[in-house]
């Protein structure tokens, strides 16, 4: 495929891109509203325009298993799953990160039953929150295509070797046709050579993956995990600079709009954050001093470009896409407020809960999120969270 | 398909795979099985295993037993996992990103991982084509975590979850048929075996690692400390299971049955004789074991004469 750039439904960008990255092994179950990524991607193979296994499973658990096994012979892997599908394969999800073994998942985010929905949040992402993959964030088509290969990048490179999840907004994303600009091949190829696993499984040099642990040793693992994902941030950092020199396309850990002198800002994650922006260009028009501050990589959290960004700010207006029953917020306030306690300069957190199972959360919402959220702040009303838009 | 047969010692492959000094308890003719199964399979091998005493008893981090690639990932999972390692092979092979060799890619897993929580991964991978063989250790329980019953349990035996009391025979339910559900799924090769008949183990191996596609083979796999008789006494149970048709030995190629050992009438022994030194049928009375007897003829002659009609 030669650069250019067309109108296409998202879903079918990252399908084309997965073609794009000579994918080796395809292993998903359908679920709303990842479906249309899996039709194309099977379309595809079928066709013949990328030579690939396309493992049609019998469960995401399954989906799970099979993307682990082609990962420890050293295939390049993708599956893609959302809610439902994400919650049956959540036990290998924590394995796969567990054991290291590279791939790569859209997971298109959608709310958890019960009621059942098909409609998007954040509460299937959140569920897994601690699992030990690499999460990232995107607002849009291209961002979407983008990841799909600096995901592939991240996930392979020998310091990080880890599983990488591309969070899209279900159906506010997935389903939308926005301009996408396609890199060559050629391009896609210097970026993201062959992949060429140390130690993958092979009868030429015989392993044991995925040994049982005594207490003896499962702390020094469990460590061994958590410095894996910790240093992985550098390289996640690197594979974003070396897509930016290339397409001119940039993506930072932290991202932020108009925020240099911003008293205070509102905080989102995902597709939300597009929205923000333009309801936040109406305020400044009018002489408010707010900015956006949108949070693009969720794990490992990145805690110092965070706190970068808003220490000196005086409120942080945090919208959350799903709740943490029992808790004391959304899992994004709540992440954030433990990153700022007794900080200097720390702003104070209000934290709304929005957008629950899709219920649109407009421009004159963001607006309403925005003012009343100020006045909370200003009046010292910052425990817990407000679901916004709940019917009396 | 080429003859494989295995029938003196020393044809058998010398080369051991599972090394000694794992963990299994005296004994344990599973382990046995395992070690007979890579025999056959030799070094060009892949193995996915189950979680359960096979794969505790092999791989304490930071020690293994494993002489080949193998690789644990859950209780429920072996035949997905195989079957991504075949996938993923078979696609950099065919794309020419690593040389092109005939590998043996086989999941494992105790009678639990395969009749029970892994049953639907099983069917999926048997049904989707992958060129892998699915090995299931049946020692008859959940070993692993204490003897508790499965669908692989047989009528009558007492376990830690089918006990045997004053209102219960034990499990009451029948063995479920995991090899009949493997020939359902119209694959190419389905065979039982045991590790106390090892040369008819071996040459069906070879023969599931032989046949392009899905091959099931279902071993039952003595285990002493479960069945509660002693470790010396393993070998003699393997030949009592098959001997009283408890556990015949046979296989299905594209569907066609074969009766691989049938006890002489020396050799035919009542059920009674296999059943009674073992612990956990300890509390059978002769009414049940008459009862017993009936079902195992009656599936016996019924597995003849399907082997017949060919
Ligand atoms: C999802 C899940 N459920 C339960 C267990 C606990 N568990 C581990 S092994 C095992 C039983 C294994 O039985 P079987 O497959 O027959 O193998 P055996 O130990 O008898 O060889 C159980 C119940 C587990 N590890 N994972
Ligand atoms: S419990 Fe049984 S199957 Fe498990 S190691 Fe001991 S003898 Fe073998
Ligand atoms: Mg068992």
């Amino acid at each position: 495929m030669g650069k250019v750039r067309k109108g296409v439904e998202v879903s079918i960008a990252i399908a084309d891109a997965v073609a794009q990255a000579d994918v080796d092994v395809i292993a998903a179950y359908p679920i709303t509203p990842q479906t249309h990524i899996v039709e194309h991607l099977s379309e595809i193979v079928a066709d013949g325009e990328l030579d690939a296994e396309y493992v049609p499973v019998d469960s995401e658990h399954s989906a799970m298993s099979v993307c682990c096994g082609s990962a420890a012979v050293g295939a390049r892997t993708f599956t893609s799953t959302s809610s439902q599908g994400l919650a049956l394969m959540s036990e290998i999800f924590f394995i796969a990160a567990a054991m290291r073994l590279p791939m790569v998942m859209a997971l298109a985010n959608r709310s958890l039953s019960s009621p059942l929905s098909i409609w998007n949040d954040h509460s299937d992402v959140m569920m897994v929150r601690d699992a030990g993959w690499i999460c990232i964030f995107v607002e849009n088509g291209q961002e979407t295509y983008d990841n799909i290969f600096c995901a592939f990048r991240m996930s392979e490179d020998p310091e990080v070797m880890l599983p990488v999840a591309v969070n899209l907004d279900g159906f506010i994303l997935t389903h939308m046709i926005e301009p996408v600009e396609y890199e060559d091949d050629d391009l896609i190829r210097r970026y993201l050579p062959e992949f060429k696993m140390k130690n993958a499984l092979h009868p030429d040099h015989p392993v044991s993956m995925g040994c049982f642990g005594m207490p003896e040793i499962y702390t020094e693992a469990q460590m061994n995990r958590e410095m894996g994902v910790r240093n992985s941030y550098p390289h996640i950092v690197k594979a974003w600079e070396e897509w930016g020199r290339l397409t001119g396309r940039h993506y930072r850990p932290v991202e932020t709009y108009r925020t240099d002198d911003a008293e205070y800002c509102i905080v989102t994650m995902g597709s939300y954050g597009e929205t923000a922006m333009e309801v936040v260009d109406a305020l400044r028009a009018e002489g408010e001093k707010v900015g956006v501050v949108k949070i693009r990589l969720w794990r490992p959290f990145p805690l110092d470009e965070f706190r970068a960004a808003v220490l000196g700010k005086k409120h942080l207006i945090v919208v959350d896409r799903a709740i943490t029953f029992g808790g004391q917020g959304g899992p994004v306030a709540t992440e954030l407020r433990s990153a700022l306690y007794k900080r200097d300069g720390a702003p104070t957190i209000v934290n709304y809960v929005a957008g629950l199972a899709g219920r649109d959360v407009s421009r004159k919402d963001f607006r309403s999120i925005i003012t009343e959220g100020r006045k909370k702040a200003e009046a010292g009303d910052t425990e817990g969270f407000t679901l916004y838009g709940l019917r009396g | 398909m080429a003859k494989t047969s295995v029938s003196s010692p020393k044809n058998v492959e010398r080369a051991e795979y599972f090394a000694p000094g794992h963990r299994a308890c005296q004994g344990c003719a599973e382990v046995l099985a395992v070690r007979l199964v890579l025999k056959a399979l030799g070094k060009d091998t892949i193995v996915a295993m189950a979680t359960g005493c096979m794969e505790i008893i092999s791989s304490p981090l930071p020690l293994t037993s494993w002489r080949i690639p193998w690789i644990h990932n859950a209780f429920e999972n072996p035949a997905a996992v195989i079957s991504g390692c075949e996938a993923g092979m078979k696609a950099m092979m065919r794309k020419g990103k690593m040389p092109a060799k005939k590998i043996n890619f086989v999941g494992m897993g105790g009678d639990g991982a395969t009749a029970d929580i892994g049953f639907g991964s099983l069917s999926g991978a048997l049904e989707r084509g992958h060129d892998m063989i699915y090995v299931c250790y049946d020692n008859e329980a959940y070993m692993n975590t204490g003897i508790q019953r499965s669908s692989s349990t047989p009528y009558g035996a007492s376990t830690t979850t089918s006990p045997a009391g004053k209102k219960s025979i034990g499990q009451r339910t029948q063995k479920k048929n995991m090899v009949e559900i493997a020939v359902a799924h119209g694959i190419p090769y389905v065979a039982t075996a045991c590790p106390s008949f090892p040369f008819d183990l071996l040459d069906k191996i070879k023969k599931a690692s032989e046949t392009p596609g899905p091959a099931y083979v279902h071993i039952l796999s003595v285990c002493p400390t479960g069945w509660r008789i002693q470790p010396s006494d393993a070998i003699r149970y393997g030949r009592l299971a098959v001997n009283s048709c408890s556990f015949p030995l046979y296989e299905v190629v594209n569907g066609k049955y074969r009766v691989t050992y049938k006890p002489s009438d020396k050799k035919l022994i009542p059920v009674s004789e296999y059943l009674s030194g073992q612990g956990r049928f300890r509390h059978l009375t002769d009414k049940d074991i008459e009862q017993i007897q009936a079902a195992t003829t009656r599936q016996y002659e019924r597995l003849l004469k399907l082997s017949e009609e060919e």
